[in-house]
């Protein structure tokens, strides 16, 4: 049973330090000075008010934009670019799953290119993240036929099929209704567990935030600054029902919600 | 409004048919002219010209140079619009001089064709491919340029090479926007096979129904625009039935059947 993330692992899996990003269109700074490191094999959330520039980082963590400033090392090497160890899961489940492919050939994109293996064992390994993810029986389905969850599965599915190490995600539940995204807020937690992932979770629910993670960082805004953050030490496996009624949750909740108030950051966040 | 008459397309052939009988009946009744025969002169003239292979011969004449001209375009106007749409660069090198060249009629470029390749089945042929290219261009940079960061960013992640997001993402996602300029593109080169037929040419059915006309059959001038009628809705319901194949999902994504 996992307790808090500084009790395991060395806290420089995943290493953010200064890093800037200014927009050179408006000349206006969206991450000013950010600096973390995350443990491998932890569950991390990034929680902030909308135009913290939560997603800016994400992308620059994962290689897709380049910081103006500062370095993010991942593994001890600098990342510059996409890379194999990590995938990046993003909001827009409508845009990021392709609507002109099956479930299959979707979660198929993930690997194809990648693996030198028969095309019939990578179907193989495909149908069976989609399994694990609840979707067995969709397989030729194509995402239109899908729920809005369901679609956010084969994404996650996508994601695990490349086995990476890290999982950066970009609010990707936010747009789910609460019911699903409970159920995918527990079936994420499984996964994490089972392939000892390193997680990095964006989003400005701070339930969601508490609820999943071992740690919460919290962001300023205009321009973003790592404005403070917690440990929450509750024990896994959590339970929708049980864990948000734990007066440690509640205690932290208040304090993360106080201390947001005092941030001045509270009336831009859902505190739901 | 009763159920089969607001739901089928019955009412709609039914009108088709009764237009045809206001034209026997005036050719036959009202209007002596050797200009307007009756319907069933014009049918009898074109089960004439179909049964003795006269019809069929202009028919796959046109057919053959249009889907010639077509083909070509679609081709060059994909490919060159798939890289246009893709690289900056590319587009601000050609888009001002595509802006620039579009808006002159295909049918303009007719008079210098005949200049610099002649009046042969060659000429016809470009002709239909400079007129069906643009649309078709036009139509797959766009399709490229408004494709959403998040799908290529989706195959940056993966790891996917240019040719491979090419493949996977550019090319189906633009699909729905290229088929559109495609179609578009279609109805022109008939429309530019016909003309150059007209004018320059000894066959074809832009051939036939001037021919006919100029030696005053008029039956068969009226059989040739029947044939055209029926090879342009043809060509037509073959394209859509394979673009509701193509892309399906489109159509089931964004709601519209």
């Amino acid at each position: 049973m996992r307790m808090t993330p500084t009790t395991e692992g060395s806290r420089r899996y995943l290493v953010v330090e200064d890093l800037e990003k200014r927009f050179a269109a408006h000349g206006r700074s969206a991450l000013d000075g950010i600096s973390f490191s995350v443990a491998r094999g932890s569950f991390l959330s990034v929680i902030g008010p909308s135009g913290c520039g939560k997603s800016t980082l994400l992308s620059i963590l994962a290689g897709l934009s380049l910081p103006s400033g500062g370095t993010v090392m991942l593994d001890d090497a600098p990342v510059t670019g996409p890379r194999r160890d990590m995938v990046y899961v993003f909001q827009q489940y409508g845009k990021s799953i392709f609507p002109w492919k099956t479930v299959l050939d979707n979660v198929l994109l993930g690997i194809k290119y990648r693996s030198r293996d028969p095309r019939r064992e990578l179907v193989e390994r495909c149908r069976a993240h989609l399994a694990l993810v609840g979707l067995g029986d969709y397989a030729h389905y194509y995402p239109y036929q899908l729920s809005g969850g369901m679609q956010q599965r084969v994404a996650i599915a996508r994601a695990l099929v490349c086995r990476p190490d890290l999982l950066l995600m970009d609010e990707p539940f936010s747009a789910l209704d609460a019911m699903t995204r409970a159920e995918l807020q527990d079936l994420l937690l499984r996964i994490w567990e089972e392939f000892r992932l390193t997680i990095l979770f964006v989003t400005h629910d701070l339930d969601e935030a508490l609820y999943l993670a071992q740690h919460v960082i919290l962001l300023s805004a205009g321009p973003g600054r790592v404005a403070g953050g917690l440990d929450v030490p509750l024990a896994y496996p959590r339970n929708q029902v049980e864990t948000r009624s734990d007066p440690v949750y509640l205690g932290l909740r208040a304090r993360l919600y106080r201390f947001m108030v005092e941030q001045g950051l509270a009336g831009r966040t859902e505190p739901s | 409004m009763k159920r089969w008459l607001r739901d089928t397309r019955l009412a709609g052939v039914v009108l088709i048919l009764v237009l045809l009988g206001v034209w026997q009946y005036s050719a036959v009744y009202v209007v002596h002219t050797a200009s307007w025969p009756p319907v069933t002169r014009v049918w009898a003239a074109w089960v004439e010209n179909v049964a003795d292979g006269t019809l069929l011969g202009h028919l796959w004449a046109t057919c053959w140079r249009q889907m010639l001209g077509y083909a070509i375009a679609s081709v060059l106007g994909v490919s060159l619009g798939l890289l246009m749409g893709y690289y900056r660069f590319l587009y601000n090198l050609f888009e001002p001089l595509v802006e620039v060249v579009r808006p002159i009629p295909g049918a303009a470029y007719l008079p210098v064709l005949v200049l610099f390749v002649g009046i042969g089945h060659e000429m016809k042929v470009i002709l239909i491919l400079v007129a069906a290219f643009f649309p078709i261009l036009l139509n797959t940079y766009g399709g490229v340029r408004s494709i959403d960061v998040v799908q290529l960013d989706t195959a940056r992640t993966f790891g996917l090479t240019t040719l491979q997001t090419f493949r996977e993402v550019i090319l189906p996602a633009a699909s729905p926007q290229i088929l559109t300029g495609m179609r578009i593109s279609l109805a022109i080169s008939l429309i530019l096979a016909i003309l150059g037929e007209m004018i320059v040419s000894n066959d074809g059915l832009g051939y036939y129904t001037i021919l006919a006309q100029r030696t005053f059959r008029v039956p068969e001038m009226y059989a040739g625009l029947f044939m055209l009628a029926i090879f342009g809705y043809l060509l037509n319901r073959l394209f859509l039935l394979a673009e509701s194949r193509l892309i399906r999902w489109h159509h089931e994504t964004s709601g519209r059947r």
